[in-house]
C-alpha cells in the first residue's frame, strides 16, 4: 500500500525526522492560504501514488503569490501522465506546498527489505534527486548498499560506513547517525516495504531534510497498524478492482478482451498467458483463491460481466481445496442471476470434478465445456476468431 | 526414495483445532502420513480426531517424538508458530499461511540460521511424496509415484503441471511447494542440492513466474551441477509491471523479474522450457522419454 508524499512526511516527523514545513491543500485558495502562512519560495507538489511527478509536471516552484496561484490552477485537477502511471494517468486532487529551501547537496538515502539476501537493506549515493535506476545503470560505484541483520537491527558502523561512502562532512556527519537511526526505526516498526528519500537534501541551514519521501506498507501487515490502514486512498483505483477487493477477490483490469477467473495467483498467470498464446488477450487477473466458496464464484463471475470490454470468459479452475461442485454451483447462480450472454468456457479439474460436470450439464445454460486445458485454450482461440 | 519427507516423518499439526488445520491434518492422515500430535496453544490434554493436542510444540516433541511440523495458523501468529518450533528442535516445518508480514519472515529466517531447522514455504500448499507422505494441502490423487522431481512457487499451478505428469505415466518421486512470497524459506537451489542426492530422482520440473531472480540462480546452479533432463515452465509472461500478481512475491521492478528473462536463462543453461502449459503432459513425455523406458525396463 503506498502513502502519499504528506502521509508519509507525517510518520517519519514522528520519528524525530526533519522534514520542510508544509501543509495540503485541496482547492487554489486553501494552497494560497498555505503559501502566505509558509512565506515564499513554496513548492507546490502533486499528491498522487506515482513517481516521476517531476517532468510529468505535477511539481512546481513558486517564487510568489502570483507564481503559486499559477502553479495551484495548474496543478491542481490535472491528469498527470508519468512513466508510472501509464497512458490514462491519474488526476490530481490535492497538493503538498512546501517551503521553499535552499540546497546546497542532494543525496539518495533508502530503506527496504531484500528478498535476495533476506536481510533488511540500506541504499546511499552522492547522486540525490536522479531517477536511482538511471544511476546504478550508469554510476554503479555511486552506490552503497549495506545489508542489515533483521535481528541486530542497523549499527553504528553500518552508518560510518554510509557516511564515509557518501564523503560526508563533520558536519554532516554528526546528525547523520540519529537520521539514519530514526528512518530504520520508521521501516522496521512500521512494517514498509521501501522507505526512500529521494533527495535527502543537506540545505543552507547546515541541516539535512527529507525533501521527498516514499513510503510502501506492507499490506499483509495492517492487522497491527490500525493507524496507517486509515491512510489508504483508493481514488485512483479502478472501480472494479475495489469492488473486487470487498469480496477478497484479487482482481487486475488489464486491457484485452477475454475475461478469465482462476483459482490460484500462478495458474491464473499461467492462464492469462495461454490466452495470449491462443491469440487473443486477457481482459483481467482474477484469481478467487484456494479456499473460494460459491458466493465468492459469484462475485467474480459478476465482476468479469461488469467490464464491457469482456466478450468471453474462461473459467479455469483446479480443484484442490476448492471443489469443483462449489465451483459448479457459483457460476450457475450467477450465471442465472446475470442473463449472460457472451460465451463462457469452463475448464475444471481436480476435486469432484464428475459432481461438477454434471450440475453444468444439468444445468441448461450454454456453457461450453472444456475437457483440458489444451482443449480450453483451442475453444477460446476459435471464439476470438469469431470476435 | 525422495526427499526432506519419507516413511518416518512423524507429523506435528500446528493450529490443528482450527477449521482449516483439522481438515488438513484429516487428509494428511487419510493419505498415509503419521500425524503424533497438534498444537494449539490452551487446549493441551484434548484430542482431535484422536490426535493428542499439546499446549507448546515442546512438550509435543517430548511426547511424541514428531520430527516435522505442518503450520496452519493464521498469518499474525504464524512467524510465532515456526520458531517455536525451530526452538524445541522441529527439524523441518511447512508453513501453508499466506500473508504473513515480509518483516516477520526476515527475523524468521535469521533466527532459523541458528537452530539449523528447514523451513518450506510460507504461502505455499507444502510438500508430498507421493504414494508415502503428504504434507501439505495439495489434493492427494492427482500424484503417482515416480522418477521426477517437482519444485514450484505456486500452488494450483503445480497441481495442474502434477496432473498432467501422471496423465502421461510420469510419475513423481517428491512435490515441493517453495511458496510464492518474496522471502522464503527454501529456495529453489536448497531443493536442487537434496534431489543431486536422491539416486531415485532421475528428471526434474521447475515451475516459476514472475518477480524475483530465483528461476535463473537456479538454472546457473543446474547448468554446473545436474546431469539429469530438466524442465521448465514460467508463468507471467502476460503480467504487467509493477502489479502484484497474487502472490506477494509475483512483480515485475523495471526491467528485472519478467518471465522472458527467466525463460531466456533457463535455455542458456540447457533446460527444456515449455511455453504451453496445454502441452505441458505431451512436452514432459518427450523429455522424459528415455527415464521412462528405463524405469519400465528395471
Amino acid at each position: 500500500m503506498k502513502l502519499h508524499e504528506y502521509q508519509a512526511k507525517e510518520l517519519l516527523a514522528r520519528y524525530g525526522l526533519p522534514v520542510p514545513e508544509g501543509q495540503v491543500a485541496d482547492s487554489v485558495e486553501a494552497g494560497l492560504a498555505a503559501a502566505d502562512r509558509l512565506g515564499y519560495p513554496v513548492a507546490i507538489k502533486a499528491q498522487v501514488h506515482a513517481g516521476g511527478r517531476g517532468r510529468g509536471g505535477g511539481v512546481r516552484l513558486a517564487r510568489n503569490r502570483a507564481e503559486a496561484e499559477e502553479a495551484l490552477a495548474a496543478i491542481l485537477g490535472m491528469t498527470l501522465r508519468t512513466r508510472q502511471t501509464g497512458e490514462q494517468g491519474c488526476r490530481v486532487r490535492r497538493v503538498l506546498v512546501e517551503q521553499g529551501v535552499e540546497i546546497r547537496h542532494e543525496f539518495y538515502l533508502s530503506i527496504l527489505p531484500d528478498r535476495a539476501s533476506g536481510a533488511m537493506m540500506l541504499i546511499g549515493s552522492t547522486r540525490g534527486g536522479m531517477n536511482i535506476e538511471e544511476v546504478a545503470a550508469e554510476n554503479p560505484e555511486l552506490i552503497t548498499r549495506i545489508r542489515i541483520d533483521p535481528l541486530a537491527g542497523l549499527q553504528p558502523f553500518q552508518v560510518r560506513r554510509l557516511a564515509f561512502a557518501l564523503a560526508l562532512s563533520d558536519v554532516q556527519e554528526r546528525s547523520f547517525f540519529d537520521l539514519l537511526v530514526n528512518l530504520y526505526r520508521a521501516a522496521t516498526e512500521n512494517d514498509l516495504l521501501l522507505v526512500e528519500i529521494n533527495p535527502l537534501a543537506f540545505t543552507a541551514a547546515d541541516r539535512f531534510l527529507l525533501l521527498d519521501a516514499k513510503v510502501e506498507v506492507d499490506s499483509s501487515s495492517l492487522f497491527r497498524h490500525r493507524d496507517l490502514a486509515g491512510l489508504r486512498d483508493d481514488a485512483d483505483q479502478d472501480p472494479l478492482e475495489l469492488e473486487a477487493r470487498k469480496y477478497n477477490l484479487n482482481y487486475i483490469r488489464l486491457d484485452g478482451n477475454i475475461g478469465n477467473m482462476v483459482n490460484g495467483a500462478g495458474l491464473a498467470m499461467a492462464t492469462m498467458d495461454m490466452i495470449k498464446r491462443a491469440g487473443a488477450a486477457p481482459a483481467n487477473f482474477l484469481d478467487v483463491g484456494g479456499g473460494a466458496n460459491a458466493v465468492m464464484i459469484e462475485h467474480g463471475f459478476r465482476i468479469l460481466l461488469a467490464d464491457p470490454r469482456v466478450r468471453a470468459i474462461l473459467i479455469n479452475i483446479f480443484g484442490g481445496i476448492l471443489r469443483c461442485d462449489v465451483l459448479a454451483r457459483g457460476v450457475v447462480e450467477a450465471a442465472r442471476a446475470t442473463e449472460v450472454n457472451i460465451p463462457v468456457v469452463v475448464r475444471m479439474e481436480g476435486t469432484n470434478v464428475e459432481q461438477g460436470r454434471q450440475i453444468l450439464a444439468e444445468s441448461d445454460l450454454d456453457l461450453v465445456t472444456a475437457v483440458d486445458l489444451g482443449d480450453a485454450a483451442r475453444k477460446i482461440a476459435a471464439i476470438a476468431g469469431e470476435l | 526414495m525422495s526427499i526432506f519427507i519419507d516413511r518416518n516423518t512423524r507429523l506435528l499439526v500446528q493450529g490443528i483445532t482450527g477449521r482449516e488445520g483439522r481438515f488438513h491434518a484429516d487428509q494428511c492422515r487419510r493419505y498415509g502420513t503419521r500425524i503424533v500430535a497438534g498444537v494449539t496453544p490452551g487446549k493441551g490434554g484434548s484430542t482431535v480426531d484422536g490426535t493428542p493436542v499439546f499446549n507448546t510444540v515442546a512438550d509435543a516433541l517430548r511426547e511424541t517424538g514428531a520430527n516435522t511440523s505442518l503450520v496452519l495458523v493464521p498469518p499474525p501468529f504464524a512467524a510465532d508458530a515456526i520458531m517455536e518450533a525451530a526452538d524445541a528442535g522441529i527439524g523441518l516445518v511447512v508453513c501453508i499461511t499466506e500473508g504473513i508480514p515480509l518483516m516477520d519472515m526476515l527475523k524468521v529466517r535469521s533466527f532459523l540460521r541458528l537452530t539449523g531447522c528447514r523451513l518450506i514455504g510460507p504461502n505455499c500448499p507444502g510438500i508430498i511424496t507421493p504414494g508415502v507422505c503428504k504434507v501439505g494441502i495439495m489434493p492427494g490423487p492427482i500424484h503417482t509415484p515416480g522418477p521426477v522431481g517437482v519444485i514450484s512457487r505456486s500452488g494450483t499451478l503445480t497441481y495442474e503441471v502434477v496432473h498432467q505428469l501422471s496423465g502421461q505415466g510420469i510419475g513423481q518421486s517428491t512435490c515441493i511447494g517453495i511458496g510464492g512470497d518474496p522471502v522464503v524459506g527454501t529456495s529453489f537451489i536448497d531443493c536442487l542440492r537434496a534431489f543431486a542426492h536422491d539416486p531415485r530422482t532421475r528428471g526434474l520440473v521447475l515451475v516459476g513466474e514472475i518477480g524475483g531472480s530465483a528461476e535463473e540462480e537456479a538454472a546457473r546452479w543446474i547448468r554446473d551441477h545436474l546431469d539429469i533432463p530438466v524442465v521448465g515452465f514460467i508463468a507471467g509472461l502476460t503480467a504487467p509491471p509493477g502489479r502484484r500478481m497474487g502472490h506477494a512475491g509475483a512483480i515485475v521492478s523495471g526491467a528485472s523479474g519478467t518471465a522472458t528473462a527467466k525463460i531466456n536463462a533457463m535455455r542458456d543453461c540447457g533446460i527444456h522450457v515449455c511455453e504451453d502449459l496445454g502441452d505441458f503432459g505431451p512436452f514432459c513425455a518427450r523429455i522424459f522419454a528415455n527415464l521412462l523406458l528405463e524405469t519400465g525396463s528395471g
